[in-house]
């Protein structure tokens, strides 16, 4: 293939692939070996070329606003503190004819049969070892071949069910293996939103162009799943590593879509050798686990004794077959290099035939043969650690390029002769080019696929197409995503019309009633925090707003009204010589981050307006004044965060996990009425403290139209504490969280729980009084009894 | 030789330890023509209401138990009584370094006894280049693999001085070789990071050993808990060996076998920690006593 040879453009798209290039030696997506626009891209670069400049930013501003609403991010560890990274989206699809994109997945699905086999003679007779054709010591040094798992039969019957394949093209046209994904391989979460924004830009071009539809790849894996359980009760659940690994956004994005759980290591635990989840209801049973986690975390006890990522005993539970991992645990043993180098003679030995999708030339230089072949081909070779389960193009720092170091000094052949079995050689790939919109033209980028495989009842299903990774310049190295690299979409189209299937037009299994009790611990937990925050949020503007409005008409902080109310505000940790105090970013943080641990229990609308509220907030903490115009910043404020609460509390299906979210609510406001409710009606409190109370109480209106008379303790204590009409009185919140609380699942032998004991005693004792049998000492006591509301919360569901 | 060995290890924690797991790996183990246990009984105090008994990779038997409610104090206490039979005398039989290599290399099988586990790295003993270059300044490349193995296991209880303040259970194999102090579980893990460096296959044992030694004799070191020592690969030929840095003999009729493994992670008499806000005590203590009757 000649690849400066003579471009034979159509006319239409002169313009559009003015700047594509194309190499020498490397295959083109787009462009094939005679220059000529494969016919597979000719419909969609018809419609692509009709785009003025302007067309194209919007169709590609369409896309990037779908990723930015639906809060699509991964996490990007560098240098110091890890950041929330945009979805990197190549707006260009990848188009491959449907009948190529069939010959692919039966490879990969023969393939994926082997591995199979593999993986259960690692864990059983190690045939392959004891007949010669695997070395015993590259084995016995592969950290994802788990010990104590050898041994242990899957309980479904198989080790894999969900795995994914990297390939690549090399320069002959034809596909080749790069890297084998089973352990607990991730992306396609993100290739369904890759999609939807991909649809997004060019809606019109994808109708038109017969693009098969992923939805049904995952519906049948979610039937497979819910097929694996056992016929008691049990659940489907995802284990995620939480929300500070790197792909947790496709985790929470998985779990909703598929409508399993999302759980975290602390929220299981082993019981008698069976899988179970802490809910608020108690210890539920868990038969099928997807592990989103590296195998060796999954255990403290037998695996590995730093892990705070799963649960003591698993491997005891897996041993008693009592649930389905997904994959089983230990399934990583597959993804090692020197593996690789193995797996030709592997096929032939079990299968009788080559794999038809080869993997990319490998050598483990541990043997005699292989190490001379290396040594004597350096310069096209990449060596690098025999375990690195890293792909050909992601290099760790030991690698050699060429017969060079990192350092480009060259290596003493001396070195890998004494290293041999640390060490793999896999021959320099050169992956073929795919279009990219680079400053408004299209340009010739590497690309590698990855393409998803679950199995089912009848076997492995291949998800067509929806994910490739595009190299950010010319060369194959810089095709991963943290180097810069980007993602895009890739289209396998028929000449036919593709069937509309979504995961909501249908399902094998029915409507699934959704669970009450089934909410875990975790998840709980984070809920009422973020309801506390959002709410301490809110009444910490309420107050600062006051004292800000007390600044604006008197021009000094020196009044006693004034400095009282900056005092109090003071006890509760915040500093009101601050415009924009430092605390109040810090709660509202606080909230995001609870939040952020239950994604998958949140909708996108609820996650930006909290999002919104906190840029808005930062924003003004840079430029807001004192006095007035800080008395608006917080107003504005005050309006987003009833946003939120809006969009929580009106649009939230009422499950187990809303009440958490409500509760939280109720027990913040408890708490902070009855915190400045002790403060402003003190004896020493100075004169104008009972209007101060009615307008952070936020019941001026009330206050004026309940009682014709001036503002005296008696009326403020029983606006805002006795009231039962008033959502922001104590006892209104008291008969609030008591709705909540006979809603929370009862746990065995009791008819009450402590908590729901707590707020009866508070209520009974609240209906009977009136003001006059409420001096401050008597205030000071129901603000301890309620403060006990949220410890007794947690002992009561949360262990 | 017959004994009676009484094992008690116990642990009382000031804040009530949350819900726990663990795996123990207490009980002397029968091996044919070494030793034969006789009866062995663990007590676990307050009683579990999980004890499920198992055999790990390597051929271990252990016990996994487990907690459901917190705990404040926890006592294991083991009474057994084994015969250990004199070893053989030992032919050396095992190929020079380059050759056992070879063997290893060889090697078809994966079961737990297999060489192959025992080279390289494994979870406590990573490579440490000072140990590496202090075996190999042994002058071992030219003998055999057997030769080699006492060699370094000597040299080792020569420059180390056994000292239960110097190190703790955590304390990393190079911070004790630095120092040139600590115990036989330091004794041990620097000599198998030693052996594995020289490419000698080598795993770690956990047992008892002898209380009072016969008349005439010096007490040994490490009889007051339990004791660690080295076992090696020397060939087909040969197998394995074991070895006892700390007291710089074979391991023999004084050595009781509980559980081999690649190093302590393996082997650990209780492995799985409660959760606790607070600090904890431990106390280990062993008897291994001669029982009357018993030829001396």
């Amino acid at each position: 293939m000649d690849g400066t040879s003579q471009k034979i453009v159509p006319p239409a798209y002169e313009r559009l692939l003015a700047d594509y290039r194309t190499l020498p030696g490397i295959a083109d997506e787009l462009l094939d070996a005679s220059g000529q626009v494969r016919p597979v891209w000719h419909g969609f670069l018809n419609e692509l070329a009709a785009f003025s400049p302007d067309d194209l930013e919007h169709a590609f501003a369409r896309g990037n606003q779908y990723l930015r609403d639906a809060g699509v991010f991964f996490r990007h560890y560098g240098p110091g503190a890890s950041t929330e990274r945009e979805w990197p989206l190549s707006h260009i699809p990848l188009i491959i004819k449907r009948q190529e994109w069939e010959n692919i997945a039966s490879s990969l699905m023969e393939r994926a049969d082997l591995l199979e086999q593999v993986i259960a003679d690692f864990y059983s007779e190690n045939r392959l070892v004891g007949e010669g054709i695997l070395p015993a010591g590259v084995l016995a040094a592969n950290p994802e071949w788990l010990r104590p798992l050898v041994g242990v039969k899957p309980k479904s019957g198989h080790f894999l069910h969900f795995i994914a394949f990297d390939i690549g093209r090399g320069p002959d046209g034809n596909w080749w293996v790069l890297g084998d994904r089973t352990q607990a391989p991730s992306g396609s979460g993100f290739a369904l939103e890759t999609r939807m924004a991909t649809a997004r830009s060019f809606s019109s071009l994808m109708n038109h162009a017969n693009v098969a539809r992923l939805a049904g790849f995952f519906r049948q894996f979610r039937d497979s799943l819910l097929g694996l359980r056992e016929q008691d009760g049990s659940r489907v659940a995802i284990l995620t590593p939480g929300p500070l690994n790197d792909t947790y956004y496709e985790h929470a994005y998985i779990a909703r879509y598929l409508g399993f759980m999302l759980v975290q290591g602390s929220d299981l635990a082993v019981r008698n050798g069976k899988l179970m989840v802490r809910t608020v209801g108690g210890l539920k049973p868990v038969s099928v686990l997807w592990r989103r986690v590296d195998s060796e975390w999954i255990d403290p006890l037998e695996l590995n004794d730093e892990s705070r990522l799963g649960a003591a005993g698993m491997t005891g539970a897996l041993r008693s077959g009592s649930f389905t991992m997904v994959n089983a645990a230990g399934s990583g043993a597959l993804e090692i290099r020197a593996l690789m180098a193995f797996i030709p003679k592997i096929a032939q030995h079990l299968t009788g035939k080559p794999l038809s999708m080869p993997n990319i030339a490998t050598w483990w230089c541990g043997g005699n043969a292989e190490l001379d072949y290396v040594k004597a081909n350096l310069s096209r070779m990449l060596i690098d650690r025999a375990m690195s389960t890293r792909l050909p193009f992601d290099h760790s720092p030991q690698a050699i390029l060429s017969g060079r170091m990192r350092d480009g000094t060259p290596v003493d052949p001396g070195w890998i002769d004494v290293h041999g079995e640390d060490l793999v050689a896999q021959e320099a790939v050169s992956l073929s080019t795919t279009p990219a919109f680079s400053n408004g033209k299209l340009v010739a980028r590497p690309m590698s696929l990855r393409v998803f495989l679950a199995r089912t009842p009848n076997g492995w299903s291949v998800m067509p197409g929806g994910f490739a990774r595009i190299g950010s310049s010319g060369g194959s190295a810089d095709i991963s995503m943290q180097r810069g690299g980007s993602v895009s979409d890739v289209w396998v189209v028929s000449d036919t019309p593709e069937t509309q299937d979504t995961l909501i037009a249908s399902s094998a299994t029915g409507y699934l009633r959704p669970e009450l009790g089934s909410l875990p611990t975790t998840a709980a937990d984070n809920l009422f925090w973020l309801g506390r925050y959002v709410e301490r949020t809110e009444h910490s503007v309420r107050l600062l707003r006051a004292y800000h409005l007390r600044l604006a008409e008197t021009g000094t902080a020196d009044y006693p009204i004034a400095r009282f109310l900056g005092d109090h505000i003071a006890r509760r940790g915040i500093d009101p010589d601050t415009a924009l105090p430092a605390q109040l970013l810090q709660d509202i943080e606080s909230a995001i981050r609870s939040a952020g641990n239950v994604r998958d229990r949140f909708s996108n609308d609820g996650w930006n307006a909290l999002v919104d509220l906190k840029n808005t907030a930062r924003m003004f903490a840079s430029k807001v004044q004192a006095g007035d115009d800080a008395a608006r910043a917080y107003s504005i404020l005050l309006r987003k965060i009833s946003g939120f609460s809006g969009l929580v509390h009106e649009n939230m299906y009422r499950f187990t996990g809303w009440r958490f979210l409500g509760i939280g609510r109720s027990v913040e406001r408890i708490v902070d009425t009855l915190d400045f409710l002790n403060s402003f009606t003190d004896e020493e409190a100075p004169i104008g403290a009972f209007e101060l109370a009615i307008e952070v109480g936020d019941s001026i209106m009330t206050h004026r139209r309940r009682f014709a008379v001036e503002t005296r303790r008696e009326t403020v204590v029983d606006l805002l504490l006795l009231d039962d009409m008033n959502p922001r009185a104590v006892l209104n919140q008291l008969r609030v969280l008591n709705d909540h609380a006979a809603f929370l699942p009862a746990h065995e032998g009791e008819r009450t729980t402590a908590f729901q004991r707590r707020i009866m005693e508070l209520v009974t004792a609240l209906s009977t009084s009136t003001a006059n049998d409420i001096p401050s000492d008597r205030l000071a006591e129901i603000s301890a009894e309620a403060g006990g509301l949220s410890s007794l919360l947690a002992e009561s569901y949360l262990r | 030789m017959l004994y009676d060995i009484h094992l008690e290890i116990t642990y009382s924690y000031e804040a009530q330890a949350d819900a726990g797991y663990h795996l123990l790996h207490m009980q002397p183990a029968g091996i044919d023509g070494m030793q034969r246990v006789i009866a062995s009984s663990l007590d676990i105090d307050p009683i579990p209401p999980e004890r499920i008994p198992g055999k790990d990779f390597f051929g271990n038997q252990f016990v996994s138990i487990a907690f459901h409610d917190p705990v404040d104090e926890l006592a294991f206490r083991l009474r057994a009584r084994v015969e250990r039979f004199a070893p053989p005398e030992l032919l050396d039989m095992s190929p020079g370094l380059a050759d056992l290599q070879r063997e290893v290399r060889q090697t078809t099988g994966m079961t737990g006894d297999s060489p192959v586990h025992f080279t390289g790295q494994s979870p406590r003993i990573r490579r440490v280049s000072q140990i590496s270059r202090w075996a190999n300044s042994l002058g071992c490349e030219t003998m055999s693999a057997f030769q080699a193995v006492g060699a370094v296991c000597s040299a080792l209880h020569s420059e180390m001085t056994f000292d239960p303040e110097a190190t703790a259970v955590d304390t990393p194999l190079e911070t004790a070789f630095s120092n040139r102090r600590g115990v036989c579980q330091d004794f041990t893990h620097i000599a198998i990071s030693a052996l594995r460096s020289l490419s000698i296959p080598a795993g770690y044992v956990s047992g008892f050993l002898r209380t009072i030694p016969p008349e005439g004799q010096p007490r040994l070191e490490g009889a007051d808990a339990m004791h660690a020592w080295v076992r090696a690969w020397c060939g087909f030929e040969m197998g394995w060996v074991e070895f006892d840095p700390t007291n710089n003999m074979m391991a023999g009729d004084d050595h009781v076998v509980v559980a081999v493994g690649r190093d302590y992670f393996d082997v650990s008499p209780v492995k799985g920690t409660m959760r606790t806000a607070g600090a904890q005590l431990s106390s280990q203590s062993v008897d291994m006593l001669v029982v009357d009757g018993g030829k001396n």
